[in-house]
């Protein structure tokens, strides 16, 4: 079947089977390996990506299901003017080891931002709950979602 | 992992999701927010040969109160509830603890409740709070009371072509309270054990309403009747408490399994009952 996905604001027509999950459309048909598959059982995150800026497991979406909708994945965040500020954080603050998780991380960092610029530490982990992390044991992730936040509150109160 | 093939059904309506269902016949599945059905046939327990997906049908997005009722439609997300004002008791304090914010994104309190998985919070949320089940299929709309509706571990009385298309909670007229008490391993985890409590007080202060439920200690999520017997008419107390969580304790048949141990988790029955029922009494005072 025919779906029609924006995917980092790129239109990608596509002609695939039903059974066809979002994660899989990404990373084949596409050709975006950012998206990772972990558990591929609805349980870790790492192929978190946005749809229509809400974060959700593409491991669990059809790729029909997404047709017609907008899709960030972490090759999106990158904007013109360079590195999203929760890039910048997580490199600034060490927010990875292995790195298998960041993609996930950083998305749901950056939807959490997007709507609230001075997270607490509990507003943070709860936001990052349905996604894990083996390496880091979550510290330094939290706080370079804290970072970005801060980063974000103060470019955007000096404009 | 992929599911095995099927056909996909977009519906655009809720007359045409029941047709193409009835067309399906006994292989067609409705689709809603997948987060159980596309796990289960990646793992190829579920495999559907007809997918009837009602995400596009218009109008039953909504989480309202009418009529003295809460009314959820189909397609209202785990995490539409979390936000909700129109919410009140059990179903606020359980929304935050339905599996985890992505999942909750996507998942439906419908498609939950329909799914009928024993270890599900939803059910026994409404079993407490003593809601019913909206249900279209090609014969017309019907409502179905939460009591008659969950038969059995994954199964319900619902008909073979039938749509859960919304359910209606009783909104409580006076001061009212509920919680929900959740033990779970990590977040996202199903519970070890969970506990909806719903109380109603009359003018006097004494129950007038009681509602328990439990939730992954039994084959299905498990109405504590002699628990709601034993709190109506009386005041509110922990000695009260104490006596309605051992009937909970006695109504629960826990396993031993990974989670913990039978005999532990009939004690956190016991626990998170009276502290579930002192909760809803405290928030029902306060009303």
């Amino acid at each position: 079947m025919e779906v029609n996905i924006t995917i980092n604001g790129s239109e990608h027509a596509s002609d695939v089977e039903p059974r066809t999950l979002l994660v899989d459309h990404i990373r084949r048909t596409v050709g975006l390996t950012g998206t990772h598959v972990g558990c591929d059982t609805t349980s870790c995150g790492a192929c978190t990506v946005l749809m229509d800026g809400t974060p959700v497991k593409a491991c669990t979406v059809l790729a029909a299901q997404a047709d017609g909708s907008e899709v960030t994945t972490v090759e999106g965040l990158k904007g013109a003017d360079g590195l999203h500020p929760i890039q910048s954080a997580f490199t600034d603050d060490h927010g990875l080891q292995c790195g298998f998780c960041t993609p996930g991380m950083m998305l749901v960092g950056a939807s959490l931002i997007a709507e609230n610029t001075d997270p607490s530490d509990d507003e943070v982990r709860w936001a990052i709950s349905g996604n894990l992390c083996r390496c880091t044991g979550y510290i330094n992730i939290v706080k370079a979602i804290q970072t970005a936040a801060a980063r974000v509150a103060e470019s955007s109160n000096g404009s | 992992m992929f599911p095995s093939r099927f056909d996909l059904v977009v519906a655009q309506t809720v007359a045409e999701a029941v047709e193409a269902k009835v067309d399906a016949g006994e292989g067609g599945r409705f689709l809603a927010g997948g987060q159980s059905l596309i796990p289960m046939m990646k793992m190829r327990v579920a495999f559907p040969e007809t997918l009837v997906d009602i995400n596009r049908i218009a109008g039953l997005d909504a989480i309202e109160r009418s009529n003295g009722h809460l009314q959820v439609g189909a397609l209202v997300r785990h995490a539409d509830v979390v936000v909700s004002d129109a919410t009140f008791g059990a179903v606020a304090a359980a929304a935050p603890w339905v599996a985890d914010p992505l999942v909750r994104n996507r998942g439906t309190m419908c498609g939950s409740v329909a799914h009928c998985d024993p270890e599900g919070d939803w059910n026994s949320v409404l079993l407490a709070t003593g809601a019913d089940v909206i249900a279209q299929g090609p014969s017309g709309e019907r409502s179905i009371s939460i009591a008659n509706f969950v038969d059995g571990a994954f199964t319900s009385t619902l008909g073979e072509d039938e749509l859960v298309v919304g359910l209606r909670i009783p909104v409580p007229s006076g001061r009212s309270g509920g919680s929900y008490l959740k033990l779970e391993r990590k977040i996202g985890d199903y519970a070890t054990v969970a506990v909806a409590s719903h109380l109603e007080l009359d003018d006097s202060g004494a129950i007038a309403a009681a509602g328990l439920a439990l939730t992954s200690v039994n084959p299905i999520n498990t109405k504590v009747a002699d628990a709601e017997a034993l709190l109506v008419g009386q005041q509110p107390s922990e000695e009260l408490f104490a006596e309605a969580a051992e009937l909970a304790a006695a109504a629960a048949e826990p396993r031993d399994d990974v989670r913990g141990t039978a005999a532990w988790k009939r004690q956190v029955v016991r626990t998170y009952t009276k502290r579930g029922l002192a909760a809803a009494a405290q928030q029902a005072k306060g009303s």
